[in-house]
């Protein structure tokens, strides 16, 4: 079991980042987008291969109005 | 205004140069608090800004439209913020997913203390900022009206320092001129009013007390009409500006005539008024 978003999610490990992201709704690499894993940054060059296991907390995130 | 006007100003003038860029406005919109995208595109547009704040958050798979998108299309430059961060080890981790999502190494550092007042929490905001510089970054922190905590923060090498006229959201302008006009007397590095604008004539006494640029964002965007409020905000800032560059008088106690004294006439012959 993985945490994305703070969300304890089932049939996830294993999943790449990029694919995580598509579940979420979102196109990655899109512009805007960043990925914490375990508290460090992924680079986005990597979501296609970087693949999430058991225990992981991932978040996802987007650029949104603020500040 | 008159073309002779328009040639004069660049006289008097220098650019709004913040780390080697030169942006062509003075006034940074935060993007916080527009009821519809759509509203903040025409605000944008209205402002004549270069630049604009974001914040990031989850990934959130019901929201609608994107605001990447609505940047683009105004042509305007993203700065990112570290918006809701408690602690330097949050900050310095919003940074870098900023810098990964946004392509940018420029950061708006905000480390705040409490939900209350959103003030800045000094030693966390100055650990975060030299942190932040040695990753390479460019810092721009939020800070209190405080001339020390600003001199610490130019220390460490921020690009710029934002200085708070009154809290974030409050719309209480600047509660300490005093203060702000000490911090600007003594920066090496451009002073940028951030929070607590809630109309025009805070914006411009920001550039009179001799700011470089003001970022402005409820005043703007919880405004009955933001767009005309971004059009009175972009003014103000053009004619704070320019007055502080004109030079203002010296405030006196008592009045001085700006009519002269000699030449007046002497009506001794003529009858009082009955």
């Amino acid at each position: 079991m993985i945490s994305l978003n703070g969300v304890p999610t089932d049939g996830r490990d294993g999943a790449t980042i990029a694919e995580l992201l598509t579940a979420l709704g979102v196109e990655p690499p899109g512009r805007g987008l960043a990925v914490a894993l375990n508290g460090e940054v992924v680079p986005r060059g990597v979501w296609d291969q970087r693949r999430v296991a058991d225990g992981d907390r991932i978040e996802a995130l987007t650029a949104i109005q603020g500040g | 205004m008159a073309a002779q006007d328009q040639e004069r100003i660049p006289l008097t003038d220098t650019p709004f140069v913040v780390a080697g860029r030169e942006l062509r406005s003075r006034l940074i919109l935060g993007t916080g608090g527009f009821p519809r995208l759509e509203t903040l595109g025409d605000a944008i547009r209205a402002t004549h800004t270069q630049l604009v704040t974001v914040a990031l958050r989850r990934i959130d798979p019901q929201a609608q439209g994107s605001i990447m998108a609505v940047l683009e299309e105004c042509g305007v430059d993203v700065l990112p913020n570290t918006a809701g961060c408690y602690t330097a080890r949050d900050a310095v981790l919003t940074a870098k997913l900023a810098r990964e999502a946004l392509q940018t190494d420029w950061i708006k550092l905000e480390v705040i203390g409490d939900e209350r007042t959103l003030l800045p929490d000094a030693p966390e905001l100055l650990l975060a900022a030299e942190e932040l510089v040695d990753e390479g970054f460019t810092v721009l922190p939020y800070t209190n009206d405080d001339p020390i905590l600003a001199r610490r923060l130019e220390d460490v090498g921020c690009a710029a320092v934002m200085p708070l006229g009154s809290p974030i959201g409050s719309g209480m302008g600047i509660r300490n001129p005093y203060n702000l006009a000490l911090i600007v007397e003594r920066a090496g590095v451009p002073v940028i009013l951030d929070a607590g604008v809630g109309t025009a004539s805070d914006a411009a006494l920001a550039l009179e007390l001799g700011c470089d640029g003001v970022l402005c964002a409820s005043a703007i965007s919880r405004a009955e009409d933001p767009v005309a409020m971004a059009h009175a905000i972009r003014g103000a800032v053009e004619a704070g500006r320019l007055a502080r560059c004109a030079g203002r008088i010296p405030r006196r106690t008592h009045a001085l005539a700006s009519t002269p004294d000699a030449g007046t006439p002497d009506f001794y012959a003529a009858p009082p008024l009955q």
